[in-house]
């Protein structure tokens, strides 16, 4: 018998047998499904992680020069202490470094800090204030929306101006111009020069929620003691180039600390593979227990799949030694009952891909974590469960491909 | 059997022999006590016979019936079937030989009940290989040859039992054996619906067809050219009777 007929033959049953079929697959059903499910969101996220946020909002060939790293998953409490006990980057360093690169790049300071931002009787709470100089726009990615940009005479001349997050004019202004009107931050008015393009969000955090006003402007008061800032940004124009930077700022920042060849630097150079690196960390666990997961689902829809099958066979008894006086070998025989579990699993994984591409869509649509289905999962649930349908096939099939057809025929 | 010469091992049958036993023995072994159905059955059919064995329950015509149809094989003795020894085949091969040689009628017909009539009288030729065209034409052929041909989208349980029993017929021929091998085919009819059906068998005797047919009833065995009667193993009786 041609596997073309063991396949018509067993697609029949399933149609016949819709009800028990079902059960039957749904153990594969949920194996896939949750496979295709959770690699779609470790796949989207890692993509939203490599793309959006390690080179978007982070910024390709960007390092920052911080007190500490920013994204530092399980660090213990003695490192933490000491990166608290290091001394702070301060405007004077910030000049020494970037008077010292020699290779084309563009820098930008940044300090930041939570506040609130006031106009007419409305208030925006939990703003992010940063201070910046006017590059950190083009570091960032920021385009605008409306308006403009602070200049860098306004950046020297401390000039109290502000650019508005998205999110902090929607809330402000709802259907009014925000331009040329005057916000408050710190008891302070600033006047409105730009608004930013809409970010969205990452992983549920909104990234519209921030102003953006010049380093040297009152608010930097707000943000840090005076002559202290966060982070000094530089942005290259290729990976080698950031490399020389790094160098270069490593070198400047040790000999004004004073550091001897054998201490460790005390600050940060940060770059967007620190971010990935801890993001890694992450999805490396989900990779650990993903499979454990999906596996289990599996080896239970085999088990299903293998009771279902020798049920099958028990009450097909009379069919298989009619089949068997007919001429049906026992390669026949055992072809026909592996095929039907290899279409119950096959069938059952089919409908996992479907509701894992449908949970994906869903994912996104409610839930802040970005979600992508990966090719290779969809083409992996297809052969794994195909595979848990010859595994769980094998046995009820060769018992069905045994039985003697007399003592099989005279069964009621 | 006067016309036939005895067979004696190491003999092959003559070309006209379909069916050749030589002592054949079938002993079964029920918890470690043998019971032996067969004793040593010696048996020549020849080409278009019409045969029916008949015998008491426990008699043996079950198990000579098995052996004949490839189902089973014997504990010891000789069986030919169309010049080929086929006493000694594995399983793969006596599954060959049931699917070319023997055609065969059940009591209870033992049709698929989900398939078509159609479908039921594939069977056979899907197990040989025949390609799904040339599959359906053959099997439409072999049903309206047996006068239902507008039955054959019809499931088993939209049949009467003689319709039933005429497609397990149809299904029993569609690969053209060499014999037609029937267990009480009419057990499972009324009289009028069996008459029908021996009136089937008659026709295809008429046309070539060897027919052999294990029956307890005698208003049944009569319309066979030949009955051979078993008793605790043995042959009892041989004999040719006016059809």
């Amino acid at each position: 018998m041609r596997v073309f007929e063991a396949i018509r033959l067993a697609l029949q049953t399933l149609r016949t047998q819709k009800l028990k079929s079902g059960f039957s697959l749904l153990g594969v059903f949920i194996g896939v499904a949750s496979l295709i499910g959770a690699w779609s969101i470790v796949n989207g996220v890692n993509r939203y992680m490599t793309e959006k946020f390690a080179q978007t909002l982070f910024g390709v060939n960007t390092f920052q020069l911080r007190r500490r790293p920013m994204f530092t998953p399980n660090v213990p409490d003695s490192v933490w202490r000491a990166w608290a006990r290091r001394p702070r980057i301060r405007f004077s360093d910030a000049e020494a470094v970037g008077a010292a690169l020699t290779m084309p790049v563009i820098t930008a300071w940044q300090s930041s800090e939570n506040v609130s931002v006031f106009f007419g009787g409305k208030e925006a709470r939990d703003i992010e204030l940063t201070t910046a100089s006017e590059r950190y726009f083009d570091i960032k990615n920021l385009r605008l929306a409306l308006g403009r940009a602070f200049t860098a005479q306004e950046n020297r001349s401390g000039a109290p101006v502000a650019v508005l997050g998205a999110a902090v004019a929607k809330r402000l202004f709802v259907n009014r111009a925000p331009l040329e009107h005057s916000v408050r931050i710190g008891g302070i008015g600033y006047r409105v020069i730009g608004v930013v393009e809409e970010q969205g969000s990452i992983l549920g955090f909104p990234l519209d929620r921030f102003v953006v006003v010049p380093a040297l402007s009152p608010a930097q008061n707000l943000v840090n003691p005076p002559g202290i800032l966060d982070a000094f940004l530089v942005k290259a124009q290729t990976e080698p180039d950031m490399r020389l930077a790094m160098d270069a700022a490593e070198g400047v920042m040790r000999s004004r600390r004073h550091l001897r060849p054998r201490q460790d630097d005390n600050f940060a150079l940060d770059t967007s593979e620190g971010v990935q690196r801890f993001w890694a960390g992450i999805s490396r666990i989900l990779v650990v227990v993903l499979p454990g997961v999906v596996l289990i689902s599996l080896v239970i829809g085999g088990i299903v799949i293998m009771n279902i099958m020798l049920m099958s066979v028990a009450e097909r008894t009379r069919e298989i030694g009619l089949r068997k006086s007919l001429g049906a070998r026992r390669r026949d025989v055992l072809g026909q009952f592996l095929a039907e579990s290899v279409a119950i699993a096959t069938v059952g994984a089919a409908f996992g891909i479907v509701a894992g591409i449908g949970l994906t869509f869903l994912i996104n649509a409610v839930s802040p974590l970005p979600a992508s289905v990966s090719p290779v999962s969809v083409v992996l649930g297809v052969v794994m469960g195909a595979g848990v349908g010859v595994v769980a096939g094998v046995y009820p099939a060769s018992r069905a491909a045994r039985l003697d057809p007399i003592a099989a025929l005279r069964q009621e | 059997m006067s016309e036939l010469q005895p067979f004696r091992t190491g003999d092959t049958p003559l070309p006209e022999i379909v069916i050749l036993t030589h002592k054949l023995t079938r002993e079964y072994d029920m918890g470690g006590e043998v019971v032996r159905a067969l004793r040593g059955v010696s048996l020549q059919i020849k080409q278009n016979e019409y045969v029916a064995v008949m015998g008491p329950s426990g008699s043996g015509k079950s198990t000579l019936m098995n052996l004949i149809g490839c189902l089973d094989t014997p504990s010891a003795g000789e069986y030919w079937l169309n010049g080929q020894q086929v006493s000694d085949l594995n399983d793969d091969q006596l599954a060959r030989i049931r699917n070319k040689e023997i055609g065969f009628v059940f009591q209870t017909f033992n049709l698929l009940p989900r398939a078509t009539a159609l479908h039921n009288v594939e069977l056979p030729l899907i197990y040989a290989g025949v390609g799904a065209r040339e599959r359906r034409a053959q099997a439409a052929r072999a049903l309206e040859s047996v006068g239902l041909g507008d039955r054959m989208a019809h499931r088993p349980n939209e049949l009467s039992g003689g319709q039933r029993q005429r497609v397990a017929i149809a299904r029993a021929l569609v690969n053209r054996p060499s014999i037609l091998l029937a267990d009480e085919p009419t057990g499972n009819l009324d009289s009028a619906t069996s008459a029908e059906i021996m009136q089937v068998f008659r026709d295809l005797h008429a046309q070539g067809q060897t027919i052999v047919m294990v029956t307890h009833e005698h208003d049944i065995a009569i319309h066979a050219a030949r009955v051979v009667t078993l008793r605790d193993g043995v042959i009892a009786s041989d004999q040719r009777q006016a059809a």
